[in-house]
């Protein structure tokens, strides 16, 4: 048994003449400790799972289980990073950070001592006292990343957590993000339409199509530790993800001999 | 320091203005005044004593109108703007009696209410209320969904979710409500007071 199970899920949303199916009887299992990307266009139905298994939606049909558990509501040990960050705008970064710990019931002075330790391993410590909105982009997520470590879950789900950033702030969120999750052991669902992105976290990137939303197929990303966007391994899978997306002008070379 | 100058400069060419009129017009006296003659008249006032006392009752008067209504208002906007099935229903009732100048109610009010302190109060309390209502309402409608989602997912329930997430999120938008019925309750304060009270800053005009 898998840790996460998704079995023949159906989602439809009403249209203006038939319903629009945005997941299409998708099948996914997920071992603990894996990073998943889920990547493809937009319609492909890749933020509808998303939702899905963060417990934020439900499905028509078929089913979702955590840890062998049916998922019925977001729960504390399963946190999303949304793309607009989520930070709550009246409380400063350290507040911010605290939120998901007020709800465990735990004494401030752990609380502050909690969001210390995650804030420092973003890099934010000196920001503790600021508002999110003296902050850039990069910083917010950053800030939004400590706050869903701080309260320890098991999986983070991210829905394009990184899209809003310009494109060098966002590779350098890459590496951190991909460093501290798997130093912290976490299962990752992360949705992104970046080719790019998806080969430098994923452990298995899940190529989806849209009309109806489905499942492609899922390539294995067998590269070890920090992954190098130039090197050759790379640029093989991302030439390989190029061909499943039909990405690829056929070859017009005319030989003359 | 330079809006010191503003509004000295403005108050200059409003005295400068008005005792134009006095000397060009030659109306009566008892038609238009010079501003010395009502500095004169205002010291009277003031020196008596019914100055500072119609001042305070119509203070206190306008603080329990406005404050009543601005609460209720806020109470019930939260409500619903949460719960918009219902608010679904009283919209269209909301919009039909807004419109209506709260002297228009006047004459109910007298009937309801007789006359003397409580149609001054009423009359701010409508004046208040509609603005701070339809501000809280749209307000709470407007908070960003990630908000929301993210209280759910950290497991803040009610009424945490509302102490933590709704009145701060709509406080901005409420404030503006705040403002802008305190402008119309003011203005509608001296009106109320014109009828039977027997006090205030409106009841000299009687």
């Amino acid at each position: 048994m898998s840790y996460i199970e998704i079995h023949d899920a159906v989602r439809e949303f009403p249209g203006k003449d038939a319903p629009f199916r945005a997941l299409d009887h998708v099948n996914l299992t997920i071992e603990r400790g894996e990073f998943i990307c889920l990547l493809g266009p937009s319609g492909c139905g890749k933020s509808t799972l998303l939702n899905a298994v963060a417990g934020f939606d439900q499905l028509d049909e078929g089913s979702i289980r955590i840890a062998g558990q049916p998922v019925t509501q977001p729960s504390l040990k399963h946190v999303t990073i949304f793309q607009n960050y989520g930070l709550l705008p009246w409380r400063t970064v350290a507040k911010n950070v605290e939120l998901g710990l007020e709800s465990m019931g735990m004494p401030p002075a752990e609380r502050q001592q909690i969001a210390e330790k995650y804030l420092e391993l973003v890099g934010l410590a000196d920001f503790r006292h600021r508002h999110p909105a003296e902050l850039s982009g990069g910083m917010q997520q950053r800030v939004a990343i400590a706050r869903a470590l701080a309260v320890d879950p098991d999986i983070l789900f991210m829905d394009e957590p990184f899209a809003a950033l310009d494109a060098l702030t966002r590779m350098k969120l890459q590496d951190e993000i991909s460093s501290i999750c798997r130093e912290q052991h976490k299962t990752i669902l992360f949705v992104t339409h970046d080719i790019d992105e998806s080969i430098v976290l994923a452990d298995r990137v899940v190529i989806m199509t849209p009309n109806p939303g489905r499942i492609k197929t899922i390539v294995r990303v067998d590269l070890a530790g920090r992954r190098d966007r130039t090197s050759p391994d790379f640029l093989h899978i991302r030439d390989h993800i190029f061909t499943e997306f039909a990405m690829k002008p056929a070859d017009q070379t005319e030989y003359y001999i | 320091m330079k809006k010191i100058i503003h509004i000295l400069g403005a108050a200059l060419l409003l005295l400068i203005s008005w005792q134009a009129l006095v000397l060009l017009g030659g109306w009566n006296e008892a038609l238009l005044p010079s501003p010395a003659r009502t500095a004169a008249g205002f010291n009277e006032l003031l020196a008596d004593g019914i100055l500072v006392a119609d001042i305070q009752s119509s203070l206190s008067r306008f603080a329990l109108g406005y404050l009543s209504s601005v609460l209720l208002a806020i109470a019930l906007g939260l409500i619903l703007g949460w719960y918009q099935q219902i608010w679904a229903f009283l919209n269209p009732i909301a919009q039909v009696l807004r419109p209506i100048s709260p002297m228009a109610w006047l004459p109910f009010i007298v009937l309801f209410f007789g006359i003397g302190e409580m149609p001054a109060l009423v009359i701010i309390f409508i004046a208040a209320f509609f603005p701070v209502l339809l501000a809280t309402v749209a307000a709470v409608r407007n908070i960003s969904p990630v908000y929301l989602k993210v209280a759910r997912n950290f497991g803040i329930r009610q009424p945490a979710i509302l102490t933590k997430i709704v009145l701060p999120a709509v406080f901005p938008s409420i404030a503006t409500g705040l403002h802008l019925a305190l402008g119309t309750a003011w203005v509608f304060l001296v009106a109320g007071e014109m009828v039977g009270a027997q006090s205030g800053l409106g009841f000299p005009h009687h």
